[in-house]
């Protein structure tokens, strides 16, 4: 199953070799969870500190409820902030 | 103590200089900064003044941290009735002046009346005077510092100036301090200039005592640096990508408004990222972003200093100024000269950005009223018989620095885009197109994808501003708790509670970053060690619901009603298409009664009789 992995600011150094700045076309099993995926590229859950599917927050209890579909986007930032 | 107790106050017809002893009954009402100042000018001035004639009076005012030894503790505030909105305005500004202003020994400094003629006001500790500034006036904020450091031979002179464009009159003048550090919003550097008063260059030698308990001082200052040291936003996040690492956040969340909000979302954004500003360039291998810069005494440094692809058609032929790293864009800045406008070319709003530090614009104001313009010019209100034969469309990089230079010369469709968004839209009988609460204009964050900020927005004391109750903390960014961005549900009091603790922080001497670490309970030790007199977080958070309270109260005589707590009807009707936030619009008539109500507000938006005995009004 197609989904879409988005890492930005300290992440990025997490992305698997591509072009694009932030975003890589991943497949992924059918079931996999938010979660899951996150622990697959390593990231702890600290690091994990704004989590989108398709620009809707996740918090971290959701995360391994919410299962993967196809074209998902998920976006992840670490704690960042600014004004 | 900690305060100095000494008040500078400087009568600019009688050209006069005079020490007082401030008014420590107020200090231990108001704290320092923006409530303390604040206290002084409401107490001073007519609410209902000209903010730019003579008897409106302007203050420049530290914090009783400012020059210790407390992390950020660098800040002053430059506090008069605003001229954009004319409400209350208090416009805040790190880099070093302000720890400058202390070590001279002032407290504050009160300026009042006019000038016969241009000065400029020189302090050296206890010595102040004023001294013709002909040769300063009509010189750039830039040219002014360096003008000025040349006549004092002092390196550790600190300078606050105002540029060309105060002078002509644009509405949203900033005061520049160190070149790169501003006190922006809401015209404040305009009212300097119809003072006649362009610049104050000041040298502090006396040291900052006067510390109450000196060893909980320390254990107190310790602490907190240690707490900003360990947490991951303002040890790691923010040093690293400075504010800018927002622009993909909001943007992403369905939060970032685009084309004078017409809508939410910005395909460009993340070319203009804080991201996009660590890639290097084709032709010399080098970022944007050069370095990241701290301002005195900070453990946090999220300041940008950047330079311009020396390969930008922005830069060609222009002054040597430009060649170099100089302050970069922050997040707010690169939104409205950005996203606003359309432009997404990094280099031509670094270059756009310097302009701003060079001549004393504030970039927010400045950005949204460029995007209206734009909206005009594409609706074909305006022509290029107005912009001075320039293409004004949106994304236009190459239109929207020559309009930039035509404001900073004053020519061209300059004096128009001087007048704010407010001002010029009405003049061209499109007032719906301004994006401003109060006549000043938003910041970066859709108040459709957003519920929160936008009764923040409606209710700011300064008009339209972030960082009066900078409610994204917790509604996009988790801190202290996360909530639901497009629930109204608890905004209002979300929205008091930052409100009131940003009162306190922005009255302090200490940077409003501190609290994406910091709670009131690693605040208030160190204001209470260094201060006479009892400051738990009880009486901490007391003291900034006074402070909003007492500027409300302002605002209300000089005229400002509930029918000012507004959203433009864009925000309120047009909703949002596409993207996460997709049908949404700004949901302010659910939150307001119930904000006034917590508030101990009557429904026309004033302070009610309980109100005003239950917090000394």
């Amino acid at each position: 199953m197609k989904m879409h992995l988005e890492l930005y600011a300290s992440l990025m150094e997490k992305l698997p070799p591509g072009n694009a700045r932030f975003r890589r076309t991943l497949d992924v099993d059918e079931g996999t969870s938010v979660q899951q995926l996150i622990e697959r590229f390593r990231i702890t859950d600290e690091e994990a500190h704004i989590v989108l599917v398709n620009g809707h927050f996740v918090c971290g209890e959701d995360r391994s409820q919410r299962i993967l579909e196809t074209e998902d986007v998920v976006s992840i930032w670490p704690p960042v902030a600014g004004g | 103590m900690s305060w100095t107790r000494k008040i500078l106050r400087v009568n600019l017809t009688e050209g006069s200089c005079n020490a007082e002893d401030l008014n420590m009954d107020w200090a231990d009402q108001y704290l320092g900064q923006r409530g303390l100042a604040t206290k002084y000018l409401v107490e001073e001035v007519d609410p209902k003044v000209d903010p730019l004639s003579p008897d409106n009076k302007m203050i420049m005012a530290t914090g009783p941290l400012t020059g210790t030894m407390a992390s950020t503790a660098g800040r002053y505030s430059v506090v008069t009735k605003g001229p954009l909105t004319g409400a209350i305005a208090c416009s805040n500004s790190g880099g070093f002046l302000g720890n400058e202003f202390k070590n001279a020994g002032w407290d504050m400094i009160i300026f009042e009346g006019k000038s016969p003629e241009p000065v400029y006001l020189w302090i050296h500790n206890q010595h102040a005077e004023l001294r013709s500034a002909a040769d300063l006036w009509g010189k750039t904020a830039w040219e002014v510092d360096d003008m000025l450091h040349a006549i004092h031979q002092d390196p550790q002179v600190r300078v606050a100036t105002i540029g060309r464009p105060a002078e002509q009159g644009c509405y949203y003048a900033a005061v520049i301090n160190d070149k790169h550090r501003a006190a922006g919003r809401s015209g404040v550097g305009t009212v300097m200039a119809s003072k006649n008063l362009k610049a104050v260059a000041v040298r502090g030698t006396l040291g900052v005592g006067n510390i109450d308990n000196m060893n909980q001082f320390l254990q107190a200052v310790n602490d907190g640096k240690q707490v900003l040291a360990d947490n991951a936003v303002t040890g790691q996040g923010l040093p690293a990508y400075g504010t800018q690492v927002l622009m993909n956040v909001i943007n992403g969340i369905g939060g970032l408004p685009a084309h004078n909000m017409k809508n939410a979302g910005f395909d460009g954004a993340e070319n203009i990222s804080g991201e996009a500003m660590h890639e290097p360039r084709k032709s010399d291998g080098k970022p944007n972003l050069t370095t990241n810069a701290g301002c005195f005494g900070c453990t946090i440094a999220c300041g940008r200093i950047s330079t311009v692809d020396p390969e930008h058609f922005s830069i060609q032929g222009k002054g040597e100024q430009y060649q170099g790293a100089s302050g970069g864009l922050e997040y707010e800045a690169a939104w409205a000269l950005g996203a606003d406008t359309g432009v997404d070319d990094l280099d031509a709003l670094t270059y756009v950005n310097f302009l701003c530090n060079e001549d004393g614009i504030d970039p927010i104001t400045y950005g949204a009223t460029v995007a209206a313009a734009m909206e005009m010019y594409e609706d074909g209100v305006l022509t290029k018989e107005h912009t001075g034969g320039i293409d004004l469309r949106f994304g236009n990089a190459e239109a929207f620095v020559a309009a930039t230079e035509a404001l900073c010369s004053g020519e061209g469709i300059g004096p128009d885009l001087a007048l704010g968004s407010k001002r010029l839209c009405e003049k061209y009988g499109r007032p719906e197109l301004s994006m401003s609460v109060k006549g000043q204009e938003f910041p970066a964050y859709d108040p459709r994808g957003i519920q929160g900020i936008g009764l923040n927005y409606a209710t700011s004391n300064r008009g339209a501003c972030h960082l009066r109750g900078y409610t994204i903390a917790s509604e996009v960014l988790g801190i202290p708790v996360k909530t639901e961005q497009t629930d109204t549900d608890g905004k209002p009091e979300l929205v008091k509670a930052f409100q009131d603790a940003t009162a306190l922080v922005d009255s302090s001497g200490l940077c409003l970053f501190t609290t994406f670490a910091w709670g009131m309970d690693n605040i208030a030790p160190q204001i209470d060690a260094a201060c006479s007199g009892d400051w738990s977080v009880e009486k901490c958070l007391e003291v900034g619901e006074r402070i909003w309270n007492m500027e409300r109260d302002f605002n209300n005589a000089a005229g400002f009603t509930a029918d000012d707590d507004k959203l433009p009807k864009r925000l309120l009707e047009q909703a949002i298409v596409g993207g996460p936030t997709d049908g949404q619009v700004n949901r302010l008539g659910d939150m307001l009664p119930k904000y006034y109500e917590i508030r101990g507000w009557n429904a026309q938006g004033e302070l009610t009789d309980e109100t005003r005995q239950r917090l000394a009004l």
